[in-house]
């Protein structure tokens, strides 16, 4: 089970053993996981497949009960969330998560100052995500669908080398959707690891799948190989495994 | 940005001549309005700025104070090095203490705050013998003078405390004009999302606290140099809330909501207590009405109605 450039291309993040437990609860079990630099990878899913634990304690926001996560070829297991990001990690929020009362510019400046960023380069993500005219609204005067567009322009304007999207197309239309789909294959060499229940968004994007269920791995594979697996089938549909 | 700057600086103005057109004992009440707006400009950096609910701001201000006082009193330190002593006191006594209270967040933040604060406040009653607690000890007339300049009579109080006064204002509107005041306001408004975009939100805390507790520590031991006297209550509950109800009056998150919470606080204690003997139903009355109709503060609803360059 080959990774599609992974004989090439270096690995730039992998976990071993990777458990979370919640009050003896297992929310992710034994995961290990290797992304190679440059894909794009999509993490799917079940509902309480453990994806949001395992995107969480891959940049800090969960301590992982036991494992160890690698980020080039360093252990960032023990690292609190902010020294994993200034390595080079962005992350954008499952729920909406901007700075409501501050400008949509404000938005984008406090993420790429972090980064070493500056007003130019602000410009050039509000230009490209399309917000360039509204840069000088509040934050949460916006739609719900633009704000999860900051939200995702707040990852790019850091310029990170890997990028994790929580679930971003939840609740955008459908031209919006198309737009972000042109906006992720668009990154070039940034890897990308991203969380989606949209399977257009999935199937189009992502050059590999790796598919959640109970915690634990249930299959990895190009979007064809995920399409056609049973198990995979039988997880979404919810009946056994025929 | 400019425009922010002139208007801090128009108001510098202002206060100056306010001197020279006030009658005595106005400009007496300005005096001591610009030394406690110090305290809340300070106080203003962690709760206005940062978001921290504290509780127990009198520990700086009596760490500010009791350095300069007990200096001054016991080891005859000149003003100026005594000065200096106080800001040291309350520097170190907020590091310390953010440090600690900071494990925690929310009420817990605001009681171990309000906790600080009381041993703070046991702490100078306790060395009574040095402090003379409650009844507390005035400076020396003769001491309270700075390069030759006498701090004591009217003229010179008002000069020092509207120079002292000043000198926080304009520092005040380029820390939050900085990145690092900018980062503070986004811990403010949502401190995880602030953690993931790399800031090190425990840090940056930390450093907002010990410079809010410096400049409160500021106004405190100028109180004691301008007024002349230290007293235990200052170390008390009371004087923990007032900086909170004076930023919340003016406007949270504002420069100059301090000033303006201050000023209209300690006229309306003033002008109730002209009216009747129950002034303090007066004046609970309006800050019940204020909070409800206004709940961002005066300069926090004006920068709300239009004035959104206020800064």
């Amino acid at each position: 089970m080959a990774a599609i450039g992974a004989a090439r291309a270096p690995v730039i993040l992998s976990t071993r053993g990777l458990t979370r437990t919640y009050a003896g609860v297992k929310a992710n079990t034994d995961i290990d996981f290797d992304l190679p630099a440059g894909q794009i990878r999509a993490l799917i899913g079940p509902n309480g497949a453990g994806k949001s634990t395992f995107v969480g304690m891959l940049c800090g926001r969960i301590d992982a009960t036991r494992g160890t996560v690698t980020f080039d070829g360093q252990d960032i297991s023990r690292l609190p969330a902010h020294k994993r990001i200034a390595l080079g990690i962005a992350y954008t929020f499952q729920i909406t998560s901007v700075f409501a009362a501050l400008s949509v510019h404000e938005n984008v400046a406090l993420a790429a100052r972090r980064a070493g960023g500056d007003d130019a380069d602000v410009a050039r993500v509000l230009d490209r995500v399309g917000l360039a005219d509204r840069a000088t609204q509040s934050a949460g005067d916006l739609s719900y669908g633009h704000q999860r567009i900051l939200e995702i322009g707040m990852g790019l304007v850091q310029d990170p080398r890997l990028f994790i999207l929580d679930e971003p197309t939840q609740g955008l239309a459908e031209a919006e959707v198309v737009e972000f789909k042109s906006l992720i294959t668009g990154l070039g060499d940034t890897t990308v690891l991203l969380i989606e229940h949209n399977m257009s968004v999935v199937m189009e994007t992502a050059q590999f799948i790796t598919v959640l269920d109970q915690g634990a791995v249930l299959a990895e594979g190009t979007p064809g190989q995920i399409r056609a697996n049973k198990a995979v089938q039988a997880a979404y549909l919810g009946i056994p495994d025929a | 940005m400019q425009r922010a700057f002139g208007l801090h600086v128009g108001v510098i103005a202002v206060l100056a001549a306010l001197y020279f057109i006030l009658p005595a004992y106005h400009s007496g009440n300005l005096a001591r309005i610009m030394v406690l707006a110090i305290y809340a400009m300070g106080y203003n950096l962690a709760f206005g700025y940062t978001g921290l609910l504290s509780l127990g701001h009198a520990l700086f201000f009596a760490a500010g104070m009791y350095g300069l006082a007990l200096s001054m009193e016991h080891l005859a330190t000149p003003a100026l090095p005594a000065l200096i002593a106080g800001l040291l006191c309350a520097a170190v006594t907020a590091a310390v203490v953010a440090a600690l209270a900071l494990r925690t967040r929310g009420v817990a933040f605001m009681i171990v705050t309000l906790m600080f604060a009381q041993c703070g406040y046991l702490v100078v009653l306790y060395f009574s013998a040095l402090t003379r607690g409650e009844e507390g000890f005035v400076i020396p007339q003769a001491m309270r003078r700075i390069a030759g300049f006498d701090l004591t009579g009217a003229t010179g109080r008002y000069f020092a405390a509207l120079t002292l006064f000043s000198v926080t204002l304009l520092l005040i509107g380029a820390i939050v004009r900085a990145p690092f005041g900018r980062s503070l306001v986004a811990i403010r408004e949502n401190e995880a999302r602030a953690t993931m975009l790399g800031y090190d939100v425990q840090r940056l805390k930390w450093l907002a606290l010990v410079a809010s507790g410096t400049i409160s520590g500021l106004a405190g031991a100028a109180y004691a140099l301008l007024f002349g006297y230290a007293g235990a209550s200052f170390a008390a509950v009371p004087y923990s809330i007032l900086p909170l109800l004076y930023v919340l009056l003016g406007g949270a998150g504002t420069t100059l909501g301090p000033l303006v919470g201050a000023a209209f606080m300690i006229y309306l204690f003033d002008i109730a207590g002209d009216i009747t003997d129950a002034y303090m139903l007066i004046a609970g009355v309006v800050l019940v009405a204020l909070t409800m109709f206004l709940p961002q503060g005066i300069l926090g609803t004006l920068r709300k109605r239009g004035l959104s360059w206020l800064p």
